[in-house]
């Protein structure tokens, strides 16, 4: 296994605040990683830093290889760094069906081909399950399907690694499930970084866990290492019961 | 966009408004005829204006410079230098895209208000230029094109510019040109990558977009169609003048298109038609004629706040472009 992605000493600063702090993360080709940790922590900007949404205040990120630290967002996602937002952000105006159009024309190099946009997009739209809804306008959908249309935009991508940030938020139990299923599906052919809170679906899709605390890495392991790690009890689950969720 | 059936709609609407409009030239009283001449070409405007503004979001404040710069570009070459009407024409939309690409590349590194103050002041700017080179442009009091000026030779006969049916029909050709580009822009995915920016930026950019260089495309486009009807106004109409590069002509597109539906294709002449007949009507009753402009403006906002077309296609027309 090689590494997809590594950061070295990957730090970013708000003012006083170090919101991500000498981090060094590695992240194999293939695999399925949960990134968790309490409100704050840090996880959203460090994600951010890689797809290219802040600039890092010290630090290097290499993707498959190469440097991409000075790299603009639009080329990382050339590169294969897909990211969904953790706040719903698909464009409310447009039908579901330009939605994801705008990946899928991206994706395509030789220029003309009218057909293979629909194709693509159509295709998207099914793995999500979202098909027959195509020419609703995206902001007339409900919440679930809203989010399920921006995994399929980030799917539309095509991308090598892609970023799920709290994508099952707001979600009921069922939709939960037909998720879990979709990213297990999504992982045969992509790596994925998932940030999630709710702890069933982080136990039942991760195979590794990064844990996060104050900006830094906490611990990281199996997800039987990170249940028995009692400075993750302390720092995560402690607050997370404090908090009620 | 949209399905196979609205493609053939939508074609077939745009073609009959062209057919319209060059039917009109043999049944239009003289008076009126020469005013559509001139909303048609202000209407290109307007569509330029539309393409920046409606498409991708961007409010200008400037867009006085782009039509002026195509004015000038296409008169002082004619006026000083002797150029024929297409060396002119051509010289205007050149002037037109150099002065979109520097200003684009300056401007875009802004956004919200600050995009409308910069490209305000970049207006301002311009047009302060054309009246400090008051030797060759002659300020406000501007250029008269001589008629033997406007003539291109054609074949074994003359083109006459001053002549009302052919400068008609010329608007009309000019118009036909920019209303199919525009349709052709918002339709392609270039145009769907635009509207996604006006929707969400920085959604667009995480979709893998360059969206700088997708904005100054814009730009140039918009300036350029803006350049083209101000190198035709010149041609056409004879007048080169500094008004034209004034801040009331960076508004009045503004309120043009924002009249006839921005975002929609043929809005923008819609509105130039409406705002210039208010205007020209008002006027012949009264000096405050500026006052039921302001009215007209007070029921738009009130009833159409999507300007007539885009409230049309809210309500009853979906499929209009």
């Amino acid at each position: 296994m090689t590494a997809l992605l590594t950061t070295k000493g990957l730090s970013r600063h708000f003012g006083g605040l170090r919101a991500v702090d000498d981090v060094d993360f590695s992240l194999e080709t293939g695999e399925i990683r949960a990134v968790i940790g309490p409100n704050g922590a840090g996880k959203t900007t460090f994600v951010s830093l890689v797809c290219g949404r802040y600039a890092p205040s010290s630090g290097r990120i290499t993707f498959d290889g190469e440097d991409i630290t000075d790299m603009p967002a639009h080329l990382r996602v050339r590169r294969g760094i897909a990211y969904t937002f953790q706040i719903t952000s698909v464009f409310a105006n447009l039908s579901a069906y330009d939605n994801v159009a705008l990946p899928v024309q991206r994706t395509l190099t030789d220029g003309r081909s009218r057909g293979a946009v629909r194709q693509g997009a159509m295709q998207a739209l099914e793995r999500v399950g979202l098909a027959g809804r195509a020419h609703e306008p995206a902001g007339a959908l409900a919440y679930g399907h809203q989010r399920l249309l921006e995994v399929a935009m980030g799917l539309a991508l095509k991308p090598r690694l892609l970023i799920l940030d709290e994508p099952t938020q707001g979600l009921s139990d069922g939709e939960i499930e037909n998720f879990i299923a979709l990213v297990r599906e999504i992982a045969s052919d992509a790596t994925v970084l998932l940030i999630e809170h709710n702890m069933q679906v982080v136990m039942e899709l991760a195979r590794r866990i990064t844990v996060f605390n104050a900006g830094k890495i906490l611990a990281e392991g199996s997800p039987a290492e990170i249940r028995a790690n009692t400075a993750v009890q302390e720092a995560y689950l402690g607050t997370a019961q404090e908090a009620g969720t | 966009m949209s399905g196979d059936g609205t493609t053939a709609k939508v074609y077939a609407l745009h073609a009959a408004v062209i057919a319209l409009l060059v039917a009109l030239n043999f049944i239009l009283p003289e008076y009126h005829h020469g005013v559509l001449a001139r909303v048609l070409v202000l209407a290109v405007f307007a569509m330029g204006y539309n393409l920046l503004f409606g498409y991708v979001g961007l409010l200008s404040l400037g867009h006085a410079m782009f039509f002026a710069a195509g004015l000038y570009g296409a008169g002082l070459p004619l006026y000083h230098l002797g150029w024929g009407v297409p060396a002119a024409f051509a010289g205007g939309l050149g002037a037109g895209f150099v002065v979109a690409l520097v200003i684009g590349l300056l401007a875009l590194r802004t956004s919200g208000v600050a995009f409308m103050i910069v490209t305000m002041m970049f207006a301002q700017v311009f047009y302060l230029t054309t009246l400090y080179f008051g030797e060759w442009t002659r300020g406000d009091e501007g250029l008269v094109l001589q008629q033997q000026t406007r003539q291109v030779a054609l074949g074994s006969g003359t083109l006459d510019l001053t002549n009302p049916a052919t400068r008609y029909l010329l608007a009309v050709a000019l118009f036909a040109a920019a209303l199919f580009a525009t349709l052709a822009i918002v339709r392609s995915r270039h145009g769907r990558v635009l509207v996604a920016i006006r929707e969400n930026e920085e959604r667009t950019k995480m979709l893998g977009y360059d969206t700088f260089a997708n904005k100054l495309a814009a730009v140039v486009t918009s300036g350029v169609i803006c350049a083209a009807a101000g190198a035709a106004y010149a041609l056409l109409f004879g007048y080169v003048g500094s008004t034209f590069a004034s801040v009331q002509y960076s508004i009045l597109p503004l309120l043009w298109v924002l009249l006839g539906g921005a975002a929609t294709t043929l809005g923008p002449l819609l509105g130039t038609l409406f705002m210039y007949y208010v205007i020209d009507i008002t006027s012949g009753y009264t000096s405050a004629y500026m006052l039921v402009v302001g009215l007209v403006l007070i029921l738009l906002v009130l009833y159409f706040r999507k300007g007539v077309l885009g409230t049309m296609r809210e309500r009853w027309v979906r499929w209009l472009p």
